[in-house]
């Protein structure tokens, strides 16, 4: 079996705001292979922000280990994290998060200015982007001229530009009619298909119920991890101490 | 990220937000606009003095024997006293210098007094300066004669009644018609003219060519001076090396001449044109000392704003600049987008303050007699200045939005 694409172990995230340690994230394993689509779940609290940042490499495990398409991500720097996402991970947002005076082709082409791509080519490789989310005849307009649905489609199709390892989406129809909504979610089951990965953070159970393994974290902790409604690799409530007398 | 991303990025972020970009800069425009007013007048006057003001009043390798300085600014008023108490110059004076000299060297007295000429049609010309002067007068400095000729040795001895107008003189009371063999009157005195003088130009504002120059015997020398007294012997030495023998030589024939004992002090002044310059020289340095010093006040000020408005718009943009991070920008890509929008920001003042100062030093040279010259190393440097001044400023903003937080960049509204 090739290396998975995420693999997590006993992951601790700690934050400390004023006297108090809140400890978001109480130890988590995790493997996503290859061509997973993985919903991953939670209430409000459950930590599900927290595992989406360090899954995203926006943010540094307080202990525990990472590897994202077999790089060790944890003790990385700054930079180093970020020549990481802008490789490694597509991110796609609630809010879209488009620069407001840029446009589509320009907001698609961001990455791959961080990247280092000579300006001709990333205009090619936004315009064929574009195209393939449907957006050929909008690569001039601005968000503000885009409706939400083709907004977010600007978004997807900058998250793919570098070819990422992940897309990361977070709550990606949360501001979108259902009917929109559909739409971008038959688009990702279209990314799916052609071996994209793909992590969605939702609190919608339709939503996650498209993908075809759903984690669910409580108190910091995966609860549950349920793959084509069967009992996962990580099991519900596991732990390092589980691992560990399994391993031994 | 390459630096023409960031400075396209500045532009679209000025265009975006014109008026607060052009508040963002005023300190700046305002500080360069002086600085190149101020700087084009002072330099457009020191390429005057050298070049004009010197020339005209003293002229080239000349040196000029007078009873007190021409350019003399003390206010001191014993200084003054005792120039009143010197001996006036005489013909006598220059005669003895002429014999006496031991370099060959041109020598001509020069007397000037101010008043009006009149036509033989009943033409009044005021204000025209008249001068009593020897035939050499014309070669020391330098004055070509546009029509006719100018005077002779003999003439000027005999005291002919002829005169050379300035060209202002001569249109003025002939307007078209032909000067040459006509006659002026100044005063009761007739004088009969015999040449026009090339046009020279003004000085402060002061047209030179509104004048008239008659031999220093003729009934001139009365109108203008006391009867044997001059108010200048000009001398020019043959060979220009020689000027500072030439000049020894002078104060040794005037002291012998106003028999000073060997430790009074000289009672009578020798200038050259490079001398009276020192007045202004001193002048211009305290200018551009202090005139720079109260636009860098005015730059510092304008760099605060900047910074400011940079804090300011950091702030607003964190969830883009979050964005950012997010699609892999790094700390350093970050700083240098904050830091070349400052800067973009604060060259555009600069260039407008340069190009409203250009206009400004124009403004003035045009409704003052003060010149105006275009100074390059100025304009660079004030290219240079709002290009510093815009990255200082932008130095503290480009800092604290590289360190922000993604995660909590992301998050912000």
């Amino acid at each position: 079996m090739s290396d998975p694409i995420i693999r997590i172990e006993r992951m601790r995230k700690d934050y400390v705001i004023g006297s108090e340690t809140v400890r978001a994230l109480r130890g988590v394993d995790l493997r996503v292979e290859r061509n997973e689509y993985v919903a991953i779940m939670g209430p409000s609290g459950s930590g599900k922000s927290t595992l989406m940042n360090l899954i995203g490499c926006l943010d540094t495990p307080s202990a525990g280990e990472y590897w994202l398409n077999s790089q060790a991500v944890a003790g990385k720097d700054d930079d180093e994290l970020a020549h990481i996402r802008n490789r490694e991970i597509g991110f796609v947002f609630q809010t879209f998060n488009l620069l407001p005076r840029a446009t589509s082709l320009h907001n698609v082409e961001l990455p791959l200015v961080y990247g280092g791509v000579p300006s001709r080519e990333r205009r090619q490789r936004a315009e064929t982007m574009l195209e393939k989310v449907g957006l050929g005849d909008r690569m001039k307009h601005k968000p503000s001229e885009l409706s939400g649905g083709q907004r977010q489609r600007v978004a997807i199709a900058r998250a793919l530009i570098n070819s990422p390892a992940i897309l990361l989406a977070d709550e990606p129809t949360g501001n979108l009619d259902s009917q929109t909504g559909n739409e971008i979610m038959a688009l990702f089951d279209e990314l799916h298909a052609i071996g994209q990965t793909i992590i969605l953070v939702t609190h919608e159970h339709d939503i996650a119920e498209r993908a075809h393994r759903t984690v669910t974290l409580r108190d910091g902790i995966i609860a549950s991890d349920i793959v084509g409604g069967t009992v996962g690799y990580a099991r519900a409530a596991s732990s390092a101490s589980d691992l560990t007398a399994a391993g031994a | 990220m390459l630096l023409r991303e960031g400075v396209v990025l500045a532009l679209n972020q000025i265009r975006a937000q014109k008026l607060k970009s052009f508040f963002a800069v005023l300190g700046v425009i305002i500080g360069v606009m002086f600085l190149i007013t101020v700087v084009s007048v002072v330099e457009g006057m020191n390429k005057y003095m050298e070049e004009d003001f010197a020339r005209k009043i003293y002229g080239l390798n000349t040196l000029t024997l007078t009873r007190r300085p021409n350019m003399d600014f003390s206010s001191d008023p014993d200084v003054w006293r005792t120039y009143q108490r010197r001996p006036r110059l005489t013909f006598k004076d220059a005669d003895a210098l002429r014999a006496e000299l031991d370099y060959p060297a041109l020598v001509a007295v020069e007397s000037g007094a101010g008043g009006t000429l009149r036509s033989d049609r009943g033409v009044e010309v005021t204000n025209v300066q008249f001068t009593g002067a020897s035939a050499d007068f014309f070669r020391i400095r330098d004055l070509d004669i546009e029509r006719g000729r100018g005077f002779t040795g003999p003439e000027d001895r005999a005291g002919v009644p002829v005169v050379v107008l300035g060209s202002e003189a001569a249109d003025k009371l002939f307007g078209a018609l032909d000067p040459l063999g006509r006659v002026v009157k100044i005063g009761n005195d007739p004088f009969r003219v015999i040449g026009v003088l090339k046009k020279q130009g003004s000085l402060f504002g002061f047209s030179m060519d509104n004048r008239a120059i008659a031999p220093s015997h003729s009934a001139m020398g009365r109108i203008v001076n006391p009867r044997g007294v001059v108010d200048n012997i000009l001398v020019r030495p043959v060979d220009p090396e020689n000027i500072e023998s030439v000049k020894l030589g002078m104060q040794a024939v005037m002291r012998v001449r106003n028999q000073l004992r060997p430790m009074e002090q000289d009672n009578f002044s020798i200038e050259t044109a490079e001398e009276s310059l020192g007045f202004w020289k001193r002048i211009q340095k305290i200018l551009l000392i202090a005139f720079p010093g109260l636009v860098s006040i005015a730059l510092v000020v304008g760099g605060i704003v900047i910074m400011n408005i940079m804090l300011v718009s950091v702030t607003e943009r964190t969830r883009e600049i979050g964005l950012r991070k997010a699609l892999g920008a790094r700390r350093q890509d970050i700083h240098i987008q904050v830091l070349v929008e400052s800067a973009t920001l604060s060259l555009m003042g600069a260039v407008i303050g340069i190009i409203l100062g250009l206009i400004g030093a124009n403004i003035v040279a045009a409704v003052s007699p003060l010149p105006a010259a275009i100074a390059p190393v100025w304009i660079v440097a004030s290219v240079v200045m709002g290009g510093g001044v815009g990255i200082v400023a932008g130095l503290y903003p480009a800092a604290k939005a590289a360190k922000l937080d993604p995660v909590v960049a992301l998050r912000a509204e």
